[in-house]
């Protein structure tokens, strides 16, 4: 039996480590949402908070400091999109398709020097006693640094948005920029704020996977998780605790792709990592049919404010 | 800083043609910033990206290759885009083009089911099932945006990983080549499954003679046809499109339909006419990059045709810039991202004075 309990701990650890990075962007995605633009630059922002996060870390030696330079690069890459969508009024979804190609080119300019490059990935939380206890105690106890802070992340963004003044003001701007502006609300100085903030989260979330999933970094190697991360937050809602569930749903579609790809089921390899897209076009097929009264959408989403002075 | 943006009375036609041009120049510029920080002398960098590629004839030939893809997907994105309809999924449906014509080429090797009929019949085959099945591929977006109302933006986008797997998968699987060594691609075309070449010498093949006529059927259609005129007002005026009875689900299949099955035909010219074979990856990014492409033209179908030439050449530029310069082929996308954004900007000023202030909150 202790074996049994062993592997199941074990699918649980990969199902949360893969769900992290979605996890993270995704929140941070929700809340530019919820202030009505649409960033679809998460996949390009990852990527190159990824590329920058290793370079820094590899150079300075601290996990740390490369977690942080990967969120300030994709916190640059979003005050660009913030600068053309909401400074001057761009269509939001070509821009965003903009950054991420821009995104892609970039982090390989920046990584390319480091392929092949190996470090160790972040450490794991050691609490003696705690992180021993069985099947639950590596899972709650013994994770990296990355994965608590997505947890915190979910906890303050909810918290943010629906018990705190500013974040009924940041979903009022997501739902009427007009009537917000009407009443005297910064609109724009909001949306760049919170468009900030997702460039911040997809940097740390693309950090993740050169810091802490694996111990180097490789070409494009978000491979779509910024986009699944997008289709995360249509699918929770724009809830933050329902992207929790979503990510682990993901993470659980990518683990059983690992798994039965190590067993090696009689099932072509390519079906099993087409498995997380797969499965990312049936939630949104799922979601809709629940959701048949109407979409949870931000009103704005999307839509360009020009203030009619 | 503070930017206002306030919306200008008339729109001027020549603003309007300027703003790609400007985009272009500016994005140019920063990219010689860009080559300068590598240390590069920017001008010599210019030289290489978009004078050198104009000066031989192979080299203007491969311009016109490369852009033939460009500029047939770009067209079928300007009747989506200009719906407001956001099929990124381009990618796909021509990798999906290029594996159902492919797979016919395949079928036909060595001559089987060409003793009755002969060959003649296999490119037309081709390239009809080729377009057919980008267009299959497409509608499934559409399908899903018209009766669940998924997000066609996600749903063909995600499409394109699943269309890459397939072909990857056939490759590797039951349409290797017995005789290739293990290596993952098909057998090479028969002449029967091959675009003609135009010219004696160089890869110039007759795609590019398609590719020009659906530019100008294009151009008719968005000009002088009802249709052309609903796809528009779709998207310029949704509320209007609606009284005045405009059927938008049939309009959203249409228009995905038409940008699905040319995206498919480029993929099918792309394998019968360039690589002649299928391998794992069939595509530079064409259906991406054929977004910057749609937006450089404005979205319009001559337009389109300049814009696919101009990106084209970054293309070969940036392969030579990488031999000659050691300049990663990335740099290529960098531009291109930076081209995009510059286009967006740029056509800002064709409907806004934009003024920057110093100082001042909102």
């Amino acid at each position: 039996m202790t074996v049994d309990l062993h592997l199941i701990e074990l699918v649980l650890i990969t199902i949360v480590t893969s769900a992290t990075p979605l996890l993270i962007a995704a929140v941070g995605e929700l809340v530019v949402e919820r202030a009505g633009v649409l960033n679809l630059g998460v996949e390009g922002m990852m990527v190159v908070g990824a590329s920058v996060g290793f370079a820094v870390a590899y150079l300075s030696g601290s996990t740390l400091i490369g977690a942080l330079a990967g969120i300030a690069a994709g916190m640059a890459l979003s005050a660009l999109f913030a600068f053309l969508a909401i400074g001057l009024a761009t269509n939001q979804v070509a821009t965003g398709l903009a950054l991420t190609i821009f995104g892609l080119g970039l982090s390989n300019l920046i990584g390319a020097s480091f392929v092949g490059q190996k470090r160790d990935p972040a450490p794991n939380l050691y609490i003696p006693g705690l992180s021993d206890i069985p099947l639950i105690g590596k899972l709650v106890f013994g994770q990296d640094a990355f994965i608590y802070c997505g947890v915190a992340l979910v906890f303050a963004v909810s918290w943010y948005l629906f018990k705190t003044r500013a974040g009924l003001t940041l979903r009022a701007v997501g739902e009427s920029h007009s009537s917000a502006h009407a009443l005297g609300v910064p609109v724009r100085k909001i949306r760049i704020l919170a468009v900030l903030f997702g460039g911040g989260c997809a940097g740390l979330a693309g950090a993740f996977l050169p810091l802490a999933d694996t111990p180097f970094w490789s070409p494009g190697m978000t491979a779509g998780r910024g986009w699944i991360a997008l289709a995360l937050v249509v699918f929770a809602s724009w809830r933050p605790w329902r992207v929790v569930w979503g990510a682990l749903l993901f993470g659980g579609a990518t683990m059983i792709q690992l798994h039965l790809q190590a067993l090696g089921v009689g099932l072509p390899g390519q079906l099993l990592s087409a498995l997380p897209y797969l499965a990312t076009i049936i939630a949104l097929i799922v979601l809709s049919i629940r959701d048949r009264r109407g979409s949870a959408a931000p009103a704005a989403l999307g839509v360009p404010f020009v203030a009619d002075r | 800083m503070r930017i206002d943006l306030e919306p200008r009375q008339n729109i001027s036609r020549s603003r309007e043609l300027m703003a790609p041009v400007a985009a272009l120049v500016i994005a140019i510029l920063l990219g010689g910033v860009a080559v300068a920080l590598m240390g590069i002398s920017p001008l010599e960098a210019f030289r290489i990206y978009f004078v050198d590629p104009l000066t031989n004839t192979t080299d203007l030939q491969e311009i016109a290759v490369k852009a033939s893809p460009l500029v047939l997907i770009a067209v079928g994105l300007a009747f989506c885009y200009r719906a407001n309809l956001w099929n990124i999924g381009a990618e796909g449906q021509f990798v999906i083009g290029g594996t159902v014509g492919g797979g016919i080429a395949i079928l036909t090797h060595n001559g089987a089911y060409q003793s009755v009929w002969g060959g003649g019949w296999i490119l037309p085959t081709m390239l009809l099932f080729g377009a057919l099945g980008g267009m299959v591929y497409a509608l499934i977006p559409a399908l899903l945006k018209v009766k669940l109302g998924v997000s066609e933006i996600l749903s063909s986008l995600m499409l394109v990983y699943v269309a890459q797997l397939i072909l990857d998968y056939l490759i590797r699987g039951p349409w290797r080549d017995p005789k290739g060594f293990n290596f993952p691609q098909s057998v090479p075309f028969d002449a029967e499954a091959t675009l003609p070449l135009l010219l004696s010498s160089g890869r110039l093949h007759f795609g590019v003679i398609i590719t020009l006529i659906v530019v100008v059927i294009a151009a008719i259609v968005f000009a002088r046809t009802m249709f052309g005129y609903q796809v528009r007002v779709v998207g310029a005026a949704p509320r209007a499109a609606q009284f005045s009875g405009f059927k938008s689900g049939r309009l959203t299949y249409a228009v995905f339909a038409i940008s699905g099955a040319l995206a498919g035909l480029a993929g099918v010219m792309e394998v019968s006419g360039q690589i002649g074979q299928l391998q794992p990856s069939i595509s530079p990014g064409y259906g991406f990059t054929a977004i910057i492409v749609a937006f450089l033209g404005r979205l319009s179908p001559v337009g389109i045709l300049i814009g696919g030439l101009v990106l084209a050449v970054t293309y070969i530029g940036g392969e030579f810039a990488q031999v000659s310069l050691k300049i990663p082929q990335d740099m290529t996308r960098v531009f291109q991202g930076l081209l995009l954004m510059c286009v967006l900007a740029a056509d800002v000023y064709t409907r806004y004075k934009v003024h920057f202030r110093i100082g001042a909150g909102q």
